[in-house]
């Protein structure tokens, strides 16, 4: 199919799509209006939970067998990019030489940084039911954050500090440990990812049952695939090269 | 304006999906459904929003809990998508490397077709 | 509707049509991270604080570090080929 007929097919499929489009906006609830039917719901539930946070209330309590769907396709596409990413048979892994320079500046900004991130990675996951946040926001400010090291730093520093191993292994116990918890909730309450812990008073840290558990496993999840991540496309990069034929 | 925001979210998907269509390097077309994905999120939280003052759906000291906050079943919907579609992307950005080693090149109008 | 959410609305909308129309797939990372910042600001006016800090870490750090990386992987492997070709032609 050339060029041409591609677009003029794309213009007649995205003209009805428009057209519909526009039809169906016209016909629903004006932005901003007042009837939410979920919300009137999931609000007062989630506060007989004792939960602050009702998006993490909804993502780990209410709906948690959503969230269970959403971190297997994580992990899925973190084992496909890892698999994908990996040296084949006529291509050697080689150290990464020391290569240009960073800006003193650079250097600087990411070492403060770098503990000042971590740190408030562990309190977005820590968190996660009574302020904004959670396992998924945490998770990727500490595998973003761990990544100033690169930037401040060289590769080979990021390599020492970061066992890949220890985080693939996070990534599958993550995984696993979520649906452990699920079968334990189905054990004490009946309902798989029930929340069976005791619950506290609304806005402390420990309130929220089985919320707050989750959301620290979905945080080592998180980390670990993503780090996992990089790290395929950071060796895939700079230490992948075609075995030489002797 | 009432349907505003609906709008910029249809845009946004179709500019994407133009994109897609029209790219002639893989990696611009991944990047070109990020953004048609991005559409999607604007789509959802617009739906949830409402006028008047309502506040974001997390409670504390100073927010007590009650019924006049927006709606947070669709903002928990659209946080897991963002993460899960960040590793979706990269596992495109993999298929996209070796595609270009094995093939050679990167533009999906001189890629060869699936040999057996 | 205020005037702020709609003009965070129409800058996403020309941030989102800057990265579709911005061809060299290189100019594309760093207009991402545009994009991808006035997402969180249109998610912080819309009052989801949540989905603003998935997207801010997601949006404007990693996805533009990939692209990035694949860019450079993809010059790299190009550019060994050509090496090969030269040295097989020689």
């Amino acid at each position: 199919m050339t060029r041409l007929t591609r677009l003029l097919v794309f213009a007649l499929g995205g003209g009805v799509v428009a057209v519909a489009f526009i039809l169906a906006a016209s016909g629903m609830p004006h932005f901003g209006t007042t009837h939410h039917l979920y919300r009137d719901l999931s609000v007062p539930a989630s506060v007989q939970h004792h939960t602050a946070n009702v998006v993490s209330a909804v993502n780990f309590d209410q709906r948690a067998v959503d969230t269970l769907g959403e971190e297997s396709i994580l992990i899925a596409s973190v084992i496909g990019a890892a698999a994908l990413l990996r040296p084949s048979e006529d291509e050697t892994e080689r150290l990464v030489p020391e290569q240009g320079r960073t800006l003193e500046a650079t250097r600087l900004v990411g070492y403060v940084m770098l503990p000042v991130t971590l740190v408030l990675g562990i309190d977005v996951v820590a968190h996660g039911g009574t302020t904004p946040g959670g396992g998924f926001q945490g998770g990727v400010v500490l595998a973003t954050g761990l990544h100033l090291l690169y930037v401040g730093g060289s590769y080979s520093a990021l390599d020492r500090l970061r066992p890949v191993t220890s985080f693939e292994i996070a990534d599958g116990a993550g995984a696993a440990a979520f649906a452990l918890l699920g079968l334990l909730g189905l054990v004490s309450t009946g309902a798989f990812l029930g929340n069976f812990l005791p619950y506290g008073v609304l806005g402390q840290i420990l309130s929220t049952g089985t919320v707050q558990v989750l959301s620290g496993i979905v945080g080592v999840e998180v980390v670990g695939g993503m780090v996992v991540l990089l790290s395929s496309f950071f060796e895939q990069e700079l230490a992948v090269r075609p075995r030489d034929d002797d | 304006m009432h349907v505003y925001a609906y709008l910029v979210s249809g845009y946004l998907i179709l500019a994407g999906s133009y994109g897609i269509v029209r790219s002639r390097h893989l990696v611009h077309a991944v990047v070109c459904l990020s953004v048609a994905q991005a559409g999607t999120y604007v789509l959802l939280i617009s739906i949830g929003y409402q006028h008047g003052g309502a506040t974001a759906p997390v409670f504390g000291s100073t927010t007590k809990p009650n019924t006049h906050a927006v709606d947070p079943v669709v903002q928990a919907m659209t946080l897991t998508d963002i993460v899960v579609s960040a590793t979706v992307s990269a596992l495109l950005l993999a298929l996209a490397i070796q595609i270009n080693k094995r093939q050679g090149t990167a533009d999906p109008d001189e890629l060869a077709t699936l040999r057996g | 509707m205020t005037v702020l959410i709609a003009i965070a609305l129409t800058v996403v909308a020309l941030a989102g049509t800057a990265v579709v129309v911005a061809e060299p797939p290189e100019r594309q990372a760093v207009s991402l991270s545009v994009f991808g910042t006035a997402l969180v600001v249109l998610f912080v006016i819309l009052q989801a604080p949540d989905v603003a800090l998935s997207e801010l870490g997601v949006g404007t750090a990693i996805i533009p570090l990939m692209v990035m990386l694949t860019i450079r992987t993809m010059r790299k492997d190009r550019d060994e080929r050509e090496r090969n070709a030269g040295q097989e032609e020689e």
